[in-house]
């Protein structure tokens, strides 16, 4: 029966083309519009980590003075620091509470090989500690991680992320060999395989779809040859930003992160992290009232709103585009279906009954959608393509998944279906006798 | 004309559901249109943003020296006294930061000391005589002489004291202080506490960094000479059409100076604001492409309609003809429909405007539609009804009336 409802579709879709294209292009507009802002929309709020990022957490105090304090709960100067001061990011760090926890601020090195001949460049760097590879699962092509032993013993070592390999040693194994950052001989224990994610939600004071790091440094490393840091520093009371006197001034630079595998952890950590702002407090080191917090990474991205407002924007544009594309495709269909009356008067008197004449037409209905969500599908690879030469630091991420590829033709095709609705069911309510005799 | 209002009205009666479905079309168009086209002239707006500078001569370098050599302040000198001297070269200094560049360096100003909540949020450019070499134009007092000029390194650790003077723009000044003259008055700086003086004013000065447009003339000139170690960038300002030259020859000579040195990026001042308004104008040309788009779509909708309408009277019509019609009379008629059906669209049109625009409003901190849109909007539509539908009604009136008598 389905094929003979194509059939018919196909004869009543040939017969009038012009409407059959008006309503095609309609579709395929709307849904190449559409399927291109969400496919952004959807690479910019997706999950860096999946599976991981429930267990990551991203723990915040408050440590500054009085200065600019305001009671109100509302006010902007409760908003914590985004992110920690040297002190507290070690006193955590060294607690070791957490299944894993990392340290780290982001930088920029110049690098080169221990061939002098090679013109240094500049690559982006990070600073931390041992446990950011397990815990953010970076993936190594070569080597190793380092251990706390040797971030505790200041060791000369480096992991290089995968580009910057490929342009220091060719992509070959480099492990042993020297990387020289900002004049510093550093030994290469490790490589990474190609590694995003995105967003970069570990730092997003570098950018938050900035590409991943280049090179990775032990943090005490980093601070004996006092390496050039990147992102944010917020300095508060006699900090002064002085680069080489970070470890003890009032600025907040690191970001620290803990990974937390059960329910019972994350409440235990919580509340030792409460205890160790009260503490300090105490001691009269934090002069606020002490407060933490402490989010999951989906909870900090949603938090620092790294969705640009205008990729929220574009979608909703282009989702009234679609509308009123589905609008105009129901009156042409309505148009297209009641021009057959006569046609559907016949096939009623002939005996077919009201549903099968309903099906018919709602089958005509979602080849329109089939024919329109595969040009829609052009449309959106073409639309990605423009999204790409775009000058926006998301711009090489914008790539049509699997995922987003059903849903495209899920959606052309259920829409034009939900269309077709209204149509049809006007079309097959027509009394037979009358449309006969007026014939 | 007005005598077919009342035929028209009714027959539309019995074509409830097409008859709504345009009006909702038109409608629907109406509201995005009029707040897309709102938008785009918000955004092109932005693009004009003053700088306060003389843009067309400003050059930017960034460097990264590997490793410290020795004396930071003896390096700066070196390098500026040979930048200064490239022929082409008007002025050169090492900034922290750029107008509406991406790097911005901010504090909280306040009008009295040990305040709670601060006045406001600023930007605040470093570098030696930095409002000279960017060009700014100053219009009440005075800029910074060298003896007020202290390191930045050294202030941050404390080797020498601050000189308690600040330059403000016109827009800041006027913030804080209204009409009142600036000069001489005192502000509190971060929460250090600083008091400095207000010794002169310029016209204009962009923030850097990605700030709201209602903040971008908070910016504040200091007397601190920057390092490239302590962050800092060579800003040069070209005789007048010499930027691109200058350029090449700066970066020859800077890395003539230190061949270990990086040159980490140089850019013209118009990349710097083309960067800074890239995702606007793209974003304009967007929602252009779009309100194009739209209204193709909905004209060939009204087409499409128009034309089914037609066949479905083409004995109607033959009757009226027969009857004795013009042939004007019937494009009068489907003309005077189209206006009516367009006419409540843009009725329902305008409301639902003001809807998306009250909702962009609170989600996008945007102004409100300004009213002569609305008029404007209901005239472009208008005039598309009439456009979409000349053809069909055309074919309308070459309707013979001797079709009255078949069928």
């Amino acid at each position: 029966m389905f094929g003979y409802y194509m059939e018919l579709a196909l004869r009543s879709l040939r017969r009038s083309r012009a409407l059959t294209a008006l309503m095609i292009l309609a579709i395929a507009l709307g849904i190449g519009a559409c399927m291109t802002t969400l496919t952004v929309l959807h690479v910019l709020s997706g999950d860096p980590l999946p599976g991981r990022s429930a267990s990551l957490f991203y723990p915040q105090m408050d440590p500054r003075d009085m200065v600019g304090y305001a009671a109100d709960q509302a006010s902007p100067s409760q908003e914590f620091p985004r992110q920690l001061t040297w002190a507290d990011g070690m006193s955590l760090l060294h607690s070791r509470r957490a299944d894993r926890q990392a340290l780290m601020v982001g930088g920029q090195v110049a690098t080169q090989t221990a061939d002098a001949r090679m013109d240094a460049f500049v690559s982006s760097s990070r600073y931390t500690t041992a446990d950011f590879f397990p815990m953010f699962e970076t993936p190594f092509r070569y080597g190793r991680a380092w251990t706390s032993a040797e971030d505790d013993n200041r060791s000369r070592v480096a992991v290089l992320g995968s580009d910057l390999n490929d342009k220091l040693f060719q992509g070959q194994d480099s492990t042993g060999r020297v990387v020289r950052v900002d004049g510093h001989d550093l030994r290469v224990i490790g490589v990474l395989k190609p590694w995003r994610p995105v967003p970069h939600f570990f730092d997003l004071n570098v950018g938050a779809f900035s590409a991943t790091d280049d090179v990775f440094i032990p943090l005490s490393t980093a601070r004996d040859f006092l390496l050039r840091r990147a992102g944010g520093i917020q300095c508060w009371g006699k900090g002064s930003g002085d680069e080489s006197t970070l470890e003890s001034s009032e600025c907040a630079w690191l970001q620290f992160w803990v990974q937390l595998d059960s329910p019972a952890k994350m409440t235990a950590y919580r509340q030792y992290l409460a205890d160790y702002a009260a503490e300090q407090k105490a001691i009269g080191r934090f002069e606020r009232p002490a407060h933490t917090r402490m989010l999951d990474v989906m909870g900090w991205l949603d938090h620092e709103e790294v969705v640009p407002g205008d990729v929220r924007l574009q979608v909703w544009l282009a989702l009234a585009f679609f509308l009123v594309c589905l609008i105009n495709t129901v009156g042409l269909m309505l148009a297209k279906f009641m021009r057959r009356s006569g046609e559907v008067g016949v096939r009623r008197a002939l005996g077919a009954s009201r549903a099968s004449v309903f099906s018919q037409l709602l089958t005509e209905a979602g080849m329109i959608g089939l024919v329109g969500g595969v040009a829609g599908l052009l449309l959106s690879w073409l639309g990605l393509w423009l999204v790409r030469l775009q000058p926006v630091s998301y711009a090489a991420l914008a790539h049509l998944d699997p995922m987003m590829l059903c849903a495209t033709f899920a959606m052309a095709i259920g829409a034009t279906v939900a269309a077709g609705v209204l149509p049809a069911w006007r079309a097959c309510r027509i009394t037979p006798a009358l449309q006969l005799k007026s014939q | 004309m007005l005598t077919d209002i009342g035929p028209i009205l009714s027959a539309l009666r019995k074509h409830r559901l097409t008859a709504s479905l345009v009006v909702l079309e038109i409608a629907l168009t109406c509201a995005i249109v009029c707040n897309a086209i709102f938008l785009i002239g918000d955004r092109l707006a932005t693009l004009d943003t003053p700088s306060g500078i003389d843009e067309a001569n400003v050059v930017h370098i960034v460097s990264s020296d590997i490793g410290r050599h020795g004396d930071d302040h003896a390096r700066t000198e070196a390098d500026l006294a040979a930048l200064r001297a490239i022929p082409g070269v008007a002025a050169a200094t090492i900034s922290n930061s750029l107008p509406l560049g991406d790097t911005s360096w901010g504090s909280s100003l306040n009008l009295t000391p040990n305040q709670q909540s601060s006045t406001v949020d600023v930007k605040n450019f470093y570098g030696e005589r930095v409002g000279e070499t960017l060009g700014t134009r100053l219009v009440a007092g005075r800029y910074f002489d060298s003896t007020e000029y202290v390191w930045l390194d050294d202030l941050v650790t404390d080797k020498a004291k601050p000189s308690p003077f600040i330059m403000i723009t016109q827009g800041l000044a006027r913030h804080l202080f209204g009409n009142a003259s600036p000069l001489g008055r005192s502000v509190w700086l971060g929460s250090s506490n600083t008091e400095m003086r207000v010794i002169g004013v310029v016209e204009h000065l962009a923030s850097a960094g990605g700030v709201d447009r209602s903040a971008v003339e908070f910016a504040t000139i200091q007397p601190w000479r920057e390092t490239t170690a302590s962050g800092g960038s060579f800003v040069i300002r070209s005789q007048p059409g010499q930027a691109d030259r200058v350029m090449a020859l700066a970066v020859e000579k800077l890395k003539q100076i230190d061949p270990r040195r990086v040159i980490v990026k140089k850019e013209t001042f118009k990349t710097i604001r083309d960067e800074r308004f890239a995702g606007d104008r793209s974003m304009a040309g967007l929602l252009l492409a779009v309100c194009i788009i739209l209204l193709v779509v909905t004209a060939l909708g009204i087409v499409g309609l128009a034309s089914f309408w037609v066949g479905q009277r083409r004995r109607q019509i033959g009757v009226r003809r027969a009857l004795g019609a013009r042939r004007v009379d019937i494009l009068r008629y489907f003309q005077t429909e189209n206006f009516l059906l367009a006419g409540m669209g843009i009725v329902v049109g305008m409301a639902l405007a003001y809807g998306v625009n009250l909702f962009l409003m609170r989600a996008y901190e945007l102004p409100r539609l300004p009213l002569y849109y609305l008029p404007v909007g209901a005239v472009v539509l208008w005039v598309l009804g009439q456009v979409a539908v000349f053809a069909p009604a055309m074919r309308a009136a070459s309707v013979p009336p001797v079709v009255a008598t078949r069928g």
